[in-house]
């Protein structure tokens, strides 16, 4: 069966004055139809200019340097911008950490989603706001008719936030890349953001690459989870395996670092030291300076992506085998 | 329409001018001269660019409550006999057109290269600054009377003062285009990394719409501001070019040319032909310059003197 999204040995280079850097270290990962897929890692680990990547908009001076993005077989690098331009917003849509941010100030809630639509399709004012209204009705916004005509400024943080979630649903996507959706705003409207995305991802089979470092969202309503750190995969798996068996000393270390409602007041797990910065990639396994498993293998030799178990998930570790951890 | 009043009505906009007497005082200043310079056919008492109702026996008498000066010509006469009020409201409505077009001119060439220049960026942007540097490098004045001496051996002198409105809204809104491109460049550099314009690409809009409509009404706040000051420099321009003969003829004066035409008799006794004119455009650009600042404070809370 063809994918929906193949991500093949995805590469992305950042052409700095000082020499290249390598964000992306040959990525590979699919979404299927309908699948809601969780990209997981700290800050810096790449999860978000993978997801640029696939839309084709690193800001310059990054640009793919290797590697395909297969979106229904069709080869994202390599459309032109024209082309481009109807794949985005259109086929796959995006959503920003920041619904401060990303609605235009000077322009009305309907103006924006009006013009989207007509971006892409060739409608009429009066049929664009008639979707508009279904899709604000969809993400429960109260009165549509009447928040069409008001700014962004008038609504409040999770409002806007599901209005951009309705701006990304207006043409019907097959694919949405969520960037941190619900990271700016507060904790009862984040679930609430996120049950709305996983209820519109099932209704309407829509494909959802979500990209967080909260492993509790990705738990709620990813099937599949990606964990990614200094711009490569380091394990991949079924949600539920990833969360109860995870085999990467550093998804065992992101997991632990979550807050237990079972131990109040015990200090959290933190995981030792941070990501490597792009100029400085340890040798090895980029992991190993935090790593508390390492071993002499871990400083010379770049570990592969591996399967250990019948689960199908992936690792990309030398101490792990499938009988357990230090070989 | 009235939900817009009642909205106008409860904003910060009108709170911090009521609060403000100086803007109040220069509004009303201003809204007074432009009224009475856009019906000068209507409210002076004269015509002046009717030249069969001028007497030249009538020229230079005084101002009317001085000796010598007669009840119809409240501020008396010029050296050809006209009444010195009259062709003072026809000579503002001139320099406020003139001044208004010459800025809308600035305004349009600045945003086109100002917009142009930010969001492309490199070597676009690049060349099209070192332009608006060179020409800044000038003085404004300078490259005004330059424009203006090609114009007038271009079309000859006769033609040039038939024509000498418009072209002095050319040869101002051409000298003064920079300091809008350099405005407008400055906002778009920082409108154009927010993040509503990469969700505006990640929707899939074209980049014309997106710097037109989703950055460049961002990016137009500083541009009003200065555009009530570049107003206020372009009627100055216009008087400083008529001064020097270069702006209106005498036949269709201006303030500036009213000024030059009397400089000349004002060591024969005849004052008031220079110096009212004088306090008129002093007046006018003054209050348009109050209420710039004034503009800036609001617009920019930044600058807020608290």
């Amino acid at each position: 069966m063809q994918h929906l999204l193949d991500v093949k040995d995805l590469e992305v280079t950042f052409a700095l004055r000082t020499g290249s850097l390598i964000a992306i270290h040959g990525v590979n990962f699919t979404v299927d139809k309908g699948e809601r897929v969780g990209l997981v890692g700290e800050s810096g680990a790449g999860k978000s200019v993978t997801g640029f990547a696939i839309i084709n908009l690193i800001s310059k001076p990054g640009y793919i340097s290797n590697g395909s993005v297969l979106f229904n077989g069709r080869d994202l690098a390599s459309l032109s911008d024209e082309e481009m331009r109807h794949i985005r917003g259109n086929r796959i849509s995006m959503i920003f950490q920041d619904p401060m941010m990303t609605l235009n100030p000077v322009l009305t809630i309907g103006t924006q989603m009006i013009e989207t639509l007509q971006a892409h399709l060739k409608i009429s004012k009066t049929d664009a706001a008639d979707i508009a209204l279904e899709k604000l009705h969809k993400v429960h916004i109260p009165s549509p008719e009447k928040r069409l005509r008001q700014y962004p400024h008038e609504f409040s943080g999770g409002m806007r936030q599901r209005i951009v979630v309705a701006i990304a649903l207006l043409v019907d996507p097959s694919l949405i890349i969520a960037d941190e959706p619900t990271t700016a705003l507060d904790v009862t409207i984040q679930a609430e953001i996120m049950d709305l995305l996983r209820e519109l991802c099932e209704s309407e089979d829509t494909g959802l690459i979500l990209i967080t470092h909260d492993l509790g969202v990705v738990a709620q309503i990813t099937e599949k989870v990606v964990v990614m750190y200094s711009g490569n995969i380091v394990e991949m798996g079924t949600t539920t395996e990833i969360i109860e068996n995870p085999r990467h000393p550093y998804t065992k270390g992101l997991i632990q670092a979550i807050p237990d409602k079972r131990n109040p007041g015990e200090r959290l797990n933190q995981i030792p030291g941070v990501m490597p910065t792009l100029m400085d990639i340890p040798p090895g396994c980029s992991f190993h300076p935090r790593c508390t498993i390492k071993g002499e293998i871990c400083t010379r030799e770049i570990p592969k992506l591996k399967e250990i178990d019948s689960t199908g998930k992936i690792v990309a570790c030398h101490m792990v085998s499938a009988e357990g951890e230090v070989q | 329409m009235r939900k817009k009043w009642h909205r106008f009505k409860n904003s910060y906009f009108l709170y911090s001018f009521k609060r403000d007497w100086i803007a109040v005082a220069s509004f009303v200043v201003f809204i007074t001269l432009v009224f009475v310079s856009l019906a000068s056919p209507v409210l002076a008492p004269y015509d002046p660019y009717d030249s069969s109702s001028i007497d030249v026996m009538d020229a230079e008498i005084p101002p009317s409550w001085m000796e010598g000066g007669e009840e119809r010509f409240l501020f008396g006469t010029d050296i050809q006999g006209r009444d010195l009020l009259s062709t003072m409201f026809y000579g503002m409505r001139l320099s406020v057109f003139i001044g208004c077009g010459a800025v809308l001119l600035q305004a349009f060439i600045g945003i086109l290269i100002g917009m142009i220049s930010g969001y492309l960026g490199g070597k676009v942007d690049a060349f099209l600054m070192r332009i608006a540097d060179v020409q800044l490098s000038f003085s404004t004045m300078m490259v005004a009377i330059i424009i203006s001496a090609i114009f007038q051996v271009a079309f000859g002198v006769g033609r040039y003062e038939e024509l000498a409105a418009p072209l002095l809204i050319i040869i101002i809104g051409l000298a003064e285009w920079p300091q809008y491109a350099r405005t407008v460049r400055a906002s778009v550099l920082g409108e154009k990394s927010k993040e509503y314009v990469e969700a505006a690409r990640v929707i899939g809009l074209s980049p014309r719409r997106i710097r037109w409509r989703h950055i460049l009404p961002n990016a137009l706040s500083p541009v009003l501001v200065i555009s009530t000051i570049q107003v206020a420099n372009a009627v100055m321009s216009e008087a400083a070019l008529s001064f020097l003969g270069l702006g209106m003829p005498i036949t269709k004066p201006s303030l500036g040319s009213l000024i030059n035409a009397g400089f000349e008799y004002i060591f024969s006794g005849s004052w008031w032909i220079t110096l009212f004119p004088g306090i008129l455009l002093v007046i006018f650009v003054l209050v348009v310059n109050l209420l710039g600042d004034w503009l800036r404070d609001v617009m920019n809370p930044k600058l807020y003197k608290g």
